[in-house]
């Protein structure tokens, strides 16, 4: 029989999430998935697995879990509070979670989306290729209290006690931007205002976009103009009718009639996504060379990470020590045998 | 501070979007001639395999082109689309093959187009005069968006260009037809909208449960079939499979 993920008592907004599903912009579906991509990376790293596996998403608060075989899980993304059978255990973390144990996570302390992975993956059925609830678009659905959540076979089952030092994206900061389709319309000094803007996430916001507050004159094309809906990329910051700037995150429309002043690059999303109402963002153009220097893709951060994964401390005198991410300095697992 | 601080006024115009996208817009405005454009070119594309590009679609009057920044590089994607682009007029070009045309059963007016009455007094005909437009006219999937599966279809002649209504309605069903802007709607998902509701069908344009979820694509053609509001409860009462009574063949 394969194991399960009992869901004991789900937080609100909880779903299954991934990559998303590539190649279906033409049918007006964006490719969705998780919110916080390096969140995926680090879990895959911390359970040496494939990034392709599906996680729990959970936005601001968690839940209550129990395994109904052994399994092995990691904890990414927003940090909550979190314990297993009542002991602490430290976030960016992996543990063997032994069936019948109660997992529970509390409210996020920093940042929105934390990630439960589970070795193997979520295995449920996939629709175009991915795993990823997408609610606007009606595929899949919020995890529920009571749910069985099928999780993948898992070759690596003894393997657990890892943690990774998280990449910050918790706490706002410079965002770098590249020109996106209405850019060239928005005049040099509303670029240059935008650049120099001091913005921070409001609480509007969710899956597909965030909002942003700001203060000083909206940011407008300056023309009168009749945009033709135009198609749109994950990562736009569009100006609504009344000049309010929104980042469009995984699940926005494909196309849009709003003007957007600038894409977010794709390594700076997660600090976006992961921006709690007051974070403190600000935006900087940046040529595409520059970004593509910078471009680090997500399999480059798997790898990178799956390196730096080190052993949990196990004295059990210092466990109430591991909240500080105490770490055995220097030593490596050396395990990263990915083969897809 | 960017390269594209300037835009060409010029069209065909290529643009960069984000690390891995390029827009090719073909007018800044709505015409036939700059969709079928913005489709031929999408297909052109398609058929080059140009190594490095993941993913086309297209919008109104554009195509947009992603690609992988780290296997080949942004000038080498933009030479080959500037090439492919070289040697076409545009404003006159045939429109991809495999196109499918759907005959698609609609009741229009009542209580499944209430608003028939007041969009057909703003193109300045009457009700029948309408409905026979809407079932006469062989209306072009311009662009696929807002909501998965969910077509934007036109163009309409000329006197169909009306404006959105200035409030929304509050909600109108899966099947809807909708007009604005010499353009119809055939909404996927109950939604508000500020297009004025004239018809409804049972036809799904997003099919979750089937294999290939996404029943038109872009560039496929709908001629509308009128039946009366009693045949389209029959159909929504009996069809299982989400076509509405749709039949479909390619276009040659």
């Amino acid at each position: 029989m394969t194991a399960a993920l009992i869901v004991r008592r789900a937080g609100p907004a909880m779903t299954v999430q991934d990559l998303g599903r590539k190649g279906q912009l033409v049918y007006g579906l964006a490719a969705g998935g998780a919110a916080d991509r390096v969140a995926l990376a680090e879990g895959a790293a911390l359970l040496g697995q494939s990034l392709g596996l599906a996680a729990i998403e959970m936005a601001g608060m968690g839940g209550e879990f129990e395994a109904t075989q052994d399994i092995r899980i990691a904890l990414t993304g927003a940090p909550m509070k979190a314990d297993l059978d009542g002991a602490t255990v430290v976030w960016n973390a992996s543990y063997l979670m032994a069936a019948g144990q109660h997992l529970t996570l509390g409210a996020a302390s920093s940042g929105n989306y934390g990630y439960l992975h589970v070795g193997g993956g979520i295995d449920t059925k996939p629709f175009l290729a991915s795993r990823a609830a997408h609610l606007t678009a009606g595929i899949g659905k919020l995890i529920q209290s009571g749910d069985h959540l099928p999780v993948g076979t898992d070759p690596l089952l003894d393997q657990t006690g890892n943690v990774l030092i998280p990449q910050d994206r918790f706490s706002g900061g410079t965002v770098t931007v590249l020109p996106s389709v209405h850019t060239a319309h928005f005049p040099e000094d509303v670029r240059a205002r935008f650049e120099a803007t001091a913005f921070e996430r409001t609480p509007r916001g969710n899956r597909q976009g965030a909002e942003l507050a700001f203060e000083g004159a909206p940011f407008s094309t300056g023309e009168q103009l009749t945009i033709l809906s135009e198609c749109m990329t994950v990562g736009d910051i569009q100006m609504t009718g009344d000049g309010q700037p929104f980042v469009l995150l995984p699940e926005c429309q494909t196309v849009g009639g709003y003007p957007r002043i600038g894409t977010v690059t794709p390594g700076d999303l997660a600090k976006v996504a992961q921006a709690t109402p007051g974070t403190p963002l600000r935006f900087e153009f940046v040529t595409h060379e520059q970004a593509l220097a910078a471009h680090r893709p997500l399999e480059t951060l798997r790898a990178d990470m799956a390196r730096s994964v080190q052993p949990l401390i196990r004295d059990p005198h210092r466990m109430h020590d591991l909240l500080s991410y105490q770490l055995i300095s220097g030593a490596i697992t050396g395990w990263d045998h990915i083969e897809d | 501070m960017t390269d594209q601080a300037k835009q060409s006024k010029t069209f065909p115009r290529l643009q960069n979007v984000g690390l891995d996208g390029l827009l090719i817009t073909f007018a800044e405005r709505l015409s036939d001639g700059a969709n079928r454009a913005a489709l031929a070119f999408r297909g052109r594309v398609e058929a080059a395999d140009i190594e490095g590009i993941t993913e086309t679609t297209t919008s109104l009057a554009s195509t947009f082109v992603l690609f992988d920044p780290l296997k080949s590089d942004l000038d080498h994607i933009r030479a080959q689309l500037l090439a492919l682009l070289d040697g076409t007029d545009w404003a006159d070009v045939p429109l991809p093959q495999g196109r499918r045309l759907w005959r698609v059963p609609a009741a229009f007016g009542g209580t499944r187009g209430p608003q028939l009455d007041e969009a057909a007094k703003l193109a300045g005909i009457d009700r029948d005069r309408a409905i026979e437009e809407m079932t006469s006219t062989r209306v072009r999937v311009l662009t696929i968006g807002f909501a998965p599966g969910q077509p934007y279809l036109g163009t309409l002649p000329p006197h169909w260009n009306i404006p959105r209504q200035s409030g929304l309605t509050k909600q109108v069903p899966t099947g809807a037809i909708a007009v604005a802007i010499r353009q119809l709607v055939l909404f996927t998902a109950s939604t508000p909208t500020g297009w004025r509701m004239i018809g409804q069908t049972a036809f799904r344009g997003f099919r979750p449960d089937q294999d290939a979820p996404f029943t038109l694509g872009v560039g496929d053609e709908i001629l509308f079939a009128p039946i009366s509001e009693q045949e389209l409860t029959e159909i929504e009462n009996t069809d299982q499979t989400g076509l509405g009574g749709a039949t479909s063949e390619v276009i040659t």
